[in-house]
Order: structure tokens, then C-alpha cells, then sequence
């Protein structure tokens, strides 16, 4: 039977490999034409302890993790025990056959992984023997991964050769043992080459990559899962002239320290999780207040307070909008997916120079660590905005009007007071009730220069529609394609910019009956701001710390669309 | 502010010893003003929240930038601007509350990480402007708006905290010897690195120290400020404890540590060794 994809999971113990293997098979199967996305979750403790990923293989771009599991790797007996009942009936367990026996389980054969490994005299070659393996169960000719480890070990160094050998040897291997067992899961489709370049990247990199993009020159964070990787490709990678990373000893630092940097002219960020954020409010506030450029990202993990650090969901929806007392409504950009992360960050950046102001950038922890192989953006295609700078004489009033006016920069002429109290056009603080109108309105007008035009739409004549938002959106357009297929009368709307949101959208979904929101949060957070602004939105909420499944998805909306009908048949 | 702006309603009481220390920090800004040639705009005054932030809508003449934010939170703030522009003068102005008590957190990083600023703290044992509550430096024992039987923690001693937590200029000044205290602002402006120059700046209306500081012979009160010694050898750090232990305010300069690299200058050197990479190297690098 040919497949289209098939999802693998490597389950084990931190420490075991189980994370490389994962991102090993995703380059391994990139490498010859095939796309992968992987998906992974960590266990709490620094060593040991439980943990697994998992990627998915297709012969065409993916979009969710997918519903189940393929072929279980199982690293040891806890792994089996905990993982087994999400193997599909016809999947396969291969279990590490030199870790622990498993007996009465006629879908699972044991895999000698390290002896293997060994025996071609590269222990490091582990990795290879389940890539082996996992070719002969879903037929994947041999010259393809033959090919993958010629290019990626042909680096011009003199041991290169004895590598090349002993991976193919060890593929071999893992290829003939499991050929003994007689198991299968069916025959993959062969990969199609894209035509176009390609880059290999995890969430959190793509994310930081867009913002370097974008002008990033000053960075400063604080370690938190699962933002840490931000900071950690800031230090690295944000070095040079006029340009700054640096770990600060809290989130108030982060906030107030790129406050002080977008004050000083520089593109500031920084990026946290829930209990970071939640130390940020003040902060944001004042960015809002005194209109200072900057860019928080909040990576959603399970909250609230110390919550679920290791868990993926999208309950940061409300403290992102209005983290602050007073009026304040912040704009919104929340990324669906890896290549969404990229082009987000940039968007962000020019948002926050575009109105003056802070913008908050959401990704959740299921993307952050998701590696996906996505079409290699092209520089000279990312159009990037650059602050109004003052250029007049001193004497010069910052906040003057209702309109952004150009902001001076310390060190030129236009000196003035960035101030986090109520101000009058200069900077000074004031108690007027006519400049608080003001610049109430001021502010809260600013907001109109974002409003953006483009979304997805599909279907858009149907009465009913779906809108996910952020990282459940692979998962609802896999389930979209396959209502689509059912006849299921449903329309597809998606944005990233979650506020303000586009006009035309907002149009839109107003004249629809019914709006279906797919959302990782108890109180439908999203549904309830489309309702605050005339859409009959409803969600379908889940708070497992897990990512929506496409089944239940389908089954779901199904189920909504027909009560629907029903009733509207009834009335 | 410039000139009298009727809109900006905020006054010092008469007397407030922050009158002085606007004085001092106007001239010492001037005083750099003339030595560099840089211009009014290079200095960037980041203000706390209290009576003495005000000080930064207050100061007269050529206006320097300035950034009066949230309270406690000075330093962050001032780091921002300082590591974004390491040629920009960075000059925090902030209460006894709002650096020591919602702000103390923030000191012992920077003082570790050498930022180059410096700081001037207007030291009035009282919270000003929320009236007369007490603060970290009110005395054990004192009567205040919140503690109507008296203080019940020590109060902190700050130009020692600073020592201990290694910043690596401390100056203790007067608001009412303006003269001598634009000198400790302008060596604390010049040193390459994190000074802290705390001043005594009386409350006219909640804790009149004025009388106490300055003593007074007809009453028999004897003055608590005394001159740091001519001999008194700055760099040495247990001389400096030493100073500390005498009876009464010492006026001057306490420490010194001169050689200790401030981070723009880390900053800069770590530059020397660090792989730089393009944008595009950057992209290119994750290419299949
Ligand atoms: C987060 C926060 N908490 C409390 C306040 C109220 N508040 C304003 S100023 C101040 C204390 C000021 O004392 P100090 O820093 O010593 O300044 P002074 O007025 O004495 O110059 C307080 C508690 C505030 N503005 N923000
Ligand atoms: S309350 Fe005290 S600190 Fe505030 S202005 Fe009056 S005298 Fe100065
Ligand atoms: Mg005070």
C-alpha cells in the first residue's frame, strides 16, 4: 500500500539520543526530497527521565505532527509501556533490544541498536541503524539515505571516508535485521524534489533569524523554557557594531533594559515565557505610554504561574492583549508556523517602528522546538521599515498631535522627556483632562497603521466558518482539507495578526452564523474577543498541554456544523 | 524644562533639599558641556519615581534627554540606553525608595557587570511624594506615616551596601554644599564605570534632617558630616570600610577601583574574539 507520510517516535530517556534521532530522520529523509517536521517535548529533569519525540515524514508539505503514531522506537521498557498505546493498529514497535526483552507483542521486533552500532566500529553510528531500520519498514530505497550520508559526512576531513563506510554499513544493518522480522508498515511515496531552496530550521531559530532580518541591534532575556533558545541564538549570532545580546538578571531587566535601548533609537526584543511576561506588565505599559519601539515575545508554555513548563498551549491570549492597568491594547501578532516565525518577527519589527509603540510577537512551545524543513526566504524579497527619526532643531515637541510624529534620538537635536506619566507634547507630566483625551486618543489612534490587508480565506461563500489562530493552525487546515473533501460546508479564515485585526476580515466574519475556533485554553480567549467585536464565535477549546489531533478536529466541527443546520433548518 | 511650562503642575516645597541637587547636576552637565564639546543632548538623565525623579522635568537651561519611566527601575533602563549607545552620558537620578526598596534588586547586577553611569541618589529617609512614608534608610525606631510605633527594621546603610555589592565609584555628598557635590557628580560622570554618588537631600516637610546634618552650635547640636580625610586612600577598600564605621556622614569620595573594564569596554573587546556572521552567512547556515 503506498503511503504519503508516516510518522515515527522515538521515545526514551533524556540522554539516550531520543532527541537526535528525531531531527537525525527529518534531515536524513529533507536531505533526499521528502519534507519533515518534528515534534518534540522535554522531560522536567536535566538527565533521565522520560522523554520522546517524534517526526513526520511525507512525500509533500506537512502541517500538523500527525494523529498517530507509525512505528514506535523504543528505547526502553518504560518508553513501550507508555507510548504503545498510540501506535496505529498496523504500526510497528522496534524496541532496543539491547536495553530490555519484549515478549506477546507480534507488532514489535527487537533491534540490537548499539551492538550493531558497534560492530561497524562507529559507535556513533546508532543513529543510522534505526534510520536503516525505519527505511526497510516503510520501503525506502537504500541509494536515497546512501546518498544523504555521502553528502553529509563528504567534508574535506581526513576521516570522512571510515565515516561514510561505517554509516552506510550501520544502515545496512539495521536494514537486514529488520528485513528478518518480516514486519512492514507499507511503501512510501517516492520524494519529489522541491524545486526551490530550502532551509532546515526549528521555530525559535526562524523566529530569531526574521527579527536579525528585521534590524534587530539589541537583545537582552532571562532564561526560561521554552524561550531560552532565543536568547541563546542572540548571544551567538547578534554580535558586531552597535548591536548588543546579553542575559540580564530578570524579566523586569528584559523589559525596562529594551525599553532604555528603544528609547536610545536601537530595533530592541526580548523573549519570554508566561511568568516572564506576566513580570513585563509594567513595562509594556509604559512602552504603550511613552511610545517607545520594541518587540516582546511571549513563547506560550501551560500556565498560569509556574504551570506547565514543558507543555505546549495558548492561554496567554488575554495577558498579551492587555498585560497592563490603564487603557492599553497591544498589538498582536501570533505565528502558526515555522515559516510564519520568520516572517512574523519581521512584520513585528516594522509594526513596532510603524506606530512607535511595543508589539507583542506569540509563539507557543510546540513550535518553538518543532525543526521543519521550509522554502529558504530570500533577502532581497523582505521589505523592512525603519523608524521616523526627528532631524529638526531642539525646541522640538515629540508628542505633538494625534498622528506618530518622528522620534528624536539621544545625542541629536529634539531633546525631550520619554515619560511614563500622563505628559503634555513635550514630555512634561500634566493632569489636564484635555491632554488625557488627548493622548489617550493618541494612542489608541496609532493603532489604525496597522491594520493590514492580506489574509487566508477559502470556500468564503459558506455560512459557516473555521478560524484557528497561532500554533493550531496546522492542525485545523489539516482537518479543513479533510472536511473539504467530506463536503462539509465550512469556509477557512487565518491571520496572524491577531490585533488589530484586518479590516476586511473582521467584515467578513461579522456576516457569518457561525465562526469555529480551535483554541489550547479552558475559557476560549480568542472566541471571546471576536465576540467582543460582533463575530459569533465559538471555540473548541482543549487544555491537555498537548496540540489539537486532527480527528478530533474533523469530528468536531463536524458535529458543530450540523447542530447548526439544524437549528437554522428549525427556526 | 526650559522655560516655565504652566501646564507641568509639580513643585518642591521650598527648602527641599533636591533644589540643590538640580543645581549640582545642571552645572556639573554644563561642566562636561564645556571640557567635551559635546553637546547638551549627548547627556540622557533617566529619572525614578518620587519627588526627586521630578528633578528631570525641572532643570533649567539646555535640556538634556530624558526618561522618567516606572518606579524602581532606574538602572535597567539606564543599561538599555547605555549599551545601546555607549557614547551617550547616562546619568540616573532616583530616591532613597525607589532605588533601595523596589529598585535594590537591580544594583548588585550592574555593579557586578560595571555599567558605566553614575547615579545620583537623593537620599531623604522618606518616601516624598507618597507623604512621609518610611524608607530603607529611615531610622530604626522612627515615628512615620506608616509606622506609627516607631520603625521596625534597621535602616540600611547604603554607601557599605554599595561596597559590598562592588560598585566601583562611591562619592557621598550634600545637597546643601552644591559646590563640592558638582565635583563628586563630574568624577563620578568621568569614571569608566558604575558610580554611585548618594547624596543627602533633605525633606523639608516629612524628615528635616537639615539641622542634624549640618549641626548646629547654638542648640549644641553637633554637625554629622564630616570631610573624607586629604590621606584617606581611596583605592583601598578596607580603608574605605574603615571610613565607613566612623560616627557621623563622611562627605567625599569613598572608593575608587579605576582599572576594573566597564561592559561597553568588555563589550567592545569580546567583539575582538567573537565569529561575526552576515545576515546572509547566517541564513545560508541552515540551508539543506
Ligand atoms: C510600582 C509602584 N509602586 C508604588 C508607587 C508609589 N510611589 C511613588 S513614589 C514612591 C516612593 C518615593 O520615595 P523615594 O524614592 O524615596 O522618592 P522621594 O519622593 O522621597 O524623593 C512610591 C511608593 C508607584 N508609583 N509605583
Ligand atoms: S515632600 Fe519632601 S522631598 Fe518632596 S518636595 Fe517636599 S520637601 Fe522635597
Ligand atoms: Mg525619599
Amino acid at each position: 500500500m503506498e503511503m504519503k507520510d508516516f510518522v515515527v517516535r522515538f521515545a526514551g530517556e533524556g540522554g539516550q539520543g531520543v532527541v537526535t534521532s528525531a531531527e537525525g530522520m527529518a534531515q536524513a529523509a529533507t536531505q533526499v526530497g521528502y519534507h519533515a517536521l518534528t515534534y518534540a517535548t522535554f522531560p522536567s529533569q536535566i538527565l533521565g527521565g522520560p522523554t520522546w519525540t517524534q517526526a513526520r515524514i511525507s512525500d509533500s508539505p506537512i502541517l500538523s505532527p500527525g494523529d498517530d503514531v507509525d512505528v514506535l522506537v523504543a528505547f526502553n521498557r518504560e518508553a513501550y509501556d507508555n507510548h504503545v498505546d498510540e501506535v496505529r493498529e498496523k504500526g510497528v514497535i522496534i524496541y532496543n533490544s539491547n536495553d530490555f526483552e519484549l515478549e506477546g507483542d507480534p507488532r514489535s521486533f527487537g533491534l540490537p541498536i548499539e551492538e550493531l552500532a558497534k560492530s561497524t566500529g562507529n559507535t556513533r553510528a546508532a543513529n543510522m541503524v534505526v534510520i536503516g531500520a525505519l527505511a526497510h519498514l516503510v520501503n525506502m530505497p537504500q541509494t536515497y539515505l546512501d546518498e544523504f550520508v555521502q553528502k553529509r559526512f563528504s567534508r574535506g576531513r581526513p576521516g570522512d571516508e571510515e565515516i561514510i563506510r561505517s554509516n552506510i554499513q550501520a544502515m545496512g544493518l539495521g536494514r537486514s535485521h529488520t528485513a528478518e522480522s518480516g514486519l512492514s508498515v507499507g511503501d512510501l511515496a517516492p520524494p519529489r524534489m522541491p524545486d526551490y531552496k530550502q532551509i532546515m530550521i526549528k521555530g525559535n531559530d526562524a523566529l530569531s533569524l526574521g527579527a536579525r532580518a528585521a534590524g534587530v541591534e539589541f537583545y537582552v532575556g532571562y532564561p526560561i523554557s521554552p524561550a531560552t533558545t532565543i536568547l541563546l541564538w542572540m548571544e551567538h549570532n547578534l554580535i558586531g557594531e552597535g548591536k548588543f545580546a546579553y542575559q540580564v538578571s530578570s524579566e523586569i531587566e528584559s523589559i525596562t533594559g529594551i525599553l532604555g535601548a528603544g528609547f536610545a533609537g536601537k530595533k530592541a526584543m526580548t523573549a519570554t515565557a508566561g511568568p516572564g511576561f506576566s513580570l513585563m506588565s509594567e513595562g509594556l505599559g509604559l512602552a504603550w505610554m511613552a511610545e517607545i519601539p520594541l518587540v516582546v515575545v511571549d513563547v506560550q508554555r501551560g500556565g498560569p504561574a509556574t504551570g506547565l513548563p514543558t507543555k505546549t498551549e495558548q492561554s496567554d491570549l488575554l495577558a498579551c492583549m492587555y498585560p497592563a492597568h490603564g487603557d492599553v491594547k497591544m498589538p498582536i501578532i501570533a505565528v502558526g508556523t515555522v515559516e510564519e516565525a520568520f516572517y512574523g518577527a519581521i512584520k513585528a519589527f516594522n509594526w513596532a517602528e510603524r506606530y512607535q509603540g511595543p508589539v507583542i510577537l506569540m509563539t507557543e512551545m510546540s513550535l518553538a522546538e518543532r525543526v521543519q524543513n521550509i522554502p529558504k526566504p530570500d533577502l532581497s524579497q523582505i521589505e523592512v521599515e525603519e523608524r521616523q527619526v526627528y532631524q529638526g532643531k531642539n525646541g522640538y515637541h515629540r508628542y505633538h498631535g494625534s498622528e506618530v510624529s518622528p522620534m528624536p534620538l539621544p545625542g541629536s537635536p529634539g531633546a525631550y522627556v520619554a515619560n511614563g506619566s500622563e505628559h503634555d507634547e513635550m514630555g512634561d507630566t500634566t493632569h489636564l483632562a484635555s491632554r488625557h483625551i488627548q493622548m489617550t486618543e493618541r494612542r489608541f489612534g496609532k493603532l489604525k497603521l496597522l491594520e493590514e490587508d492580506e489574509f487566508e480565506a477559502d470556500n468564503t461563500q459558506e455560512s459557516i466558518a473555521l478560524m484557528t489562530w497561532g500554533g493550531s493552525k496546522g492542525s485545523a487546515l489539516e482537518a479543513y482539507n479533510q472536511l473539504r473533501q467530506r463536503d462539509v460546508p465550512v469556509a477557512w479564515y487565518y491571520t496572524m495578526f491577531l490585533n488589530p485585526l484586518p479590516p476586511r476580515l473582521l467584515e467578513e466574519l461579522r456576516k457569518k452564523e457561525l465562526v469555529i475556533v480551535p483554541e489550547l485554553n479552558y475559557q476560549g480567549q480568542f472566541s471571546g474577543i471576536l465576540r467582543s467585536q460582533g463575530v459569533k464565535a465559538e471555540s473548541i477549546t482543549q487544555y491537555t498541554g498537548l496540540p489539537f489531533k486532527v480527528r478530533d478536529l474533523v469530528q468536531k466541527i463536524t458535529e458543530m456544523t450540523k447542530t447548526r443546520r439544524k437549528e437554522t433548518v428549525g427556526a | 524644562m526650559s522655560k516655565k511650562n504652566p501646564e507641568y503642575d509639580f513643585k518642591w516645597c521650598p527648602g527641599c533639599g533636591d533644589f540643590g541637587v538640580r543645581r549640582s547636576i545642571e552645572s556639573a552637565m554644563i561642566n562636561r558641556l564645556e571640557e567635551t564639546g559635546l553637546p547638551m543632548e549627548n547627556n540622557v538623565v533617566v529619572a525614578g519615581i518620587g519627588c526627586s525623579g521630578n528633578l528631570v522635568h525641572l532643570l533649567e537651561g539646555a535640556q538634556p534627554y530624558g526618561f522618567h519611566g516606572i518606579h524602581g527601575r532606574t538602572l535597567p533602563v539606564a543599561m538599555g540606553v547605555k549599551m545601546a549607545r555607549p557614547e551617550l552620558n547616562v546619568l540616573v537620578v532616583a530616591g532613597d525608595g525607589d532605588f533601595l526598596s523596589i529598585g535594590g534588586e537591580h544594583i548588585a547586577p550592574q555593579a557586578a557587570r560595571n555599567l558605566n553611569i553614575c547615579a545620583v541618589i537623593m537620599d531623604n529617609g522618606v518616601y516624598g511624594l507618597t507623604k512621609g512614608q518610611s524608607s530603607p534608610t529611615t531610622k530604626l525606631g522612627e515615628i512615620t506615616s506608616s509606622t506609627p510605633y516607631g520603625k521596625m527594621e534597621a535602616e540600611a546603610d547604603p554607601l557599605e551596601l554599595y561596597l559590598t555589592m562592588g560598585v566601583s565609584f562611591i562619592a557621598a555628598g550634600f545637597s546643601g554644599k552644591p559646590r563640592e557635590l558638582t565635583q563628586l557628580i563630574t568624577q563620578g560622570m568621568n569614571h569608566e564605570g558604575f558610580a554611585m554618588v548618594h547624596v543627602q537631600s533633605p525633606c523639608t516637610t516629612y524628615n528635616d534632617t537639615f539641622e542634624m546634618l549640618k549641626g548646629n552650635p547654638k542648640k549644641g547640636i553637633e554637625p554629622l558630616i564630616w570631610d573624607v580625610p586629604e590621606d584617606h586612600d581611596k583605592s583601598d577598600k578596607m580603608a574605605a570600610y574603615a571610613l565607613l564605621q566612623r560616627r557621623g556622614l563622611p562627605l567625599g569620595v569613598i572608593y575608587e577601583d579605576a582599572d576594573r573594564p566597564s561592559l561597553d569596554a568588555r563589550m567592545e573587546e569580546m567583539r575582538g574574539r567573537a565569529r561575526q556572521r552576515t545576515m546572509q552567512e547566517t541564513l545560508d547556515s541552515y540551508e539543506l
